[in-house]
């Protein structure tokens, strides 16, 4: 039986992480600010079964359900709230929506 | 084996790259969705077949769906005949549908190999993970419950001030 590769697995979350990071910070569109952090929490599940891969134990797993219910939720919340801004103001500019009472 | 983890690593980390510097939304999803199945294949290796399942299921399904609907609610119009005509030169999904080929190859190959049956570390399979998400784990199910209760509460309560339009 060989050893899991966590120093790539992890390499591979890291990776990940930081272009989800980067494209959260590059993108003004709230659709692909909200692809990013998808990204972003896949790269944190990844992680996660990497580490549960090497100690052979279903906890990594777990975690990875629980990020993945979280996933869910916040992509549900994010995109009606990106239908509601789309239309109050008709743009997705996360630049434009710095009015609370827009 | 290690082969399999690296070019399923690479495709991922190749898909991520193309999806954030897509300038349309849906080629970007289409790029998304082949990094999503590209992690269950990473998952598939690691040993984790539960989680790779979860993956495409949940993942590259449903959460990939729910874009794909908002998308086409932003577009609606004579904007979107012209974008669907764009969308059906091979420079849109040619990208996607190499990458997901790459993918397909290597479970192609793994199945051949008889791969399938053992993966790089030792399988953590489905029952034990049921067994510890009913077990120690019973106080982390509840809370999620909760959570997804709250938004579906808070997609509702969005999506009807939505239609009544004030």
């Amino acid at each position: 039986m060989a050893t899991a590769p966590l120093d790539q697995g992890l390499l591979l979350a890291a990776i990940l992480f930081a272009l989800g990071l980067a494209g959260v910070l590059v993108r003004r569109n709230l659709l692909f600010m909200l692809m990013s952090l998808e990204v972003m929490l896949n790269a944190a599940g990844i992680a996660f079964i990497v580490a549960g891969a090497r100690w052979a134990s279903p906890d990594g797993q777990i975690m990875f359900i629980l990020v993945l219910t979280f996933a869910a939720t916040e992509v549900s919340v994010g995109l009606a709230l990106i239908l509601l801004m789309h239309r109050r103001i008709t743009t997705l500019d996360a630049d434009a929506g710095d009015r609370l009472r827009g | 084996m290690n082969a399999t983890f690296e070019i399923s690593a690479i495709v991922a980390v190749l898909a991520t790259l193309m999806m954030i510097t897509r300038p349309s939304a849906v080629h970007a999803l289409l790029y998304l969705t082949v990094s999503l199945l590209a992690a269950a294949l990473v998952f598939f290796v690691l040993g984790a077949p539960f989680a790779a399942a979860l993956e495409v299921i949940i993942y590259a399904g449903a959460i990939m769906v729910l874009f794909v609907f908002v998308i086409m609610m932003l577009n609606i119009g004579e904007a979107a005949a012209a974008f669907e005509s764009t969308m059906l030169k091979p420079s849109a999904w040619i990208g996607p549908s190499v990458l997901a080929l790459l993918l397909a190859i290597e479970l192609g190959s793994l199945a051949v190999t008889g791969g399938l049956a053992r993966p790089a570390g030792s399988v953590v399979g489905a029952q034990a993970v049921g067994i510890a998400l009913v077990g120690p784990y019973m106080l982390a199910v509840e809370i999620a419950s909760f959570l997804l209760l709250a938004g579906l509460v808070a997609a509702f309560h969005l999506g009807r001030s939505v239609t009544r339009g004030d």
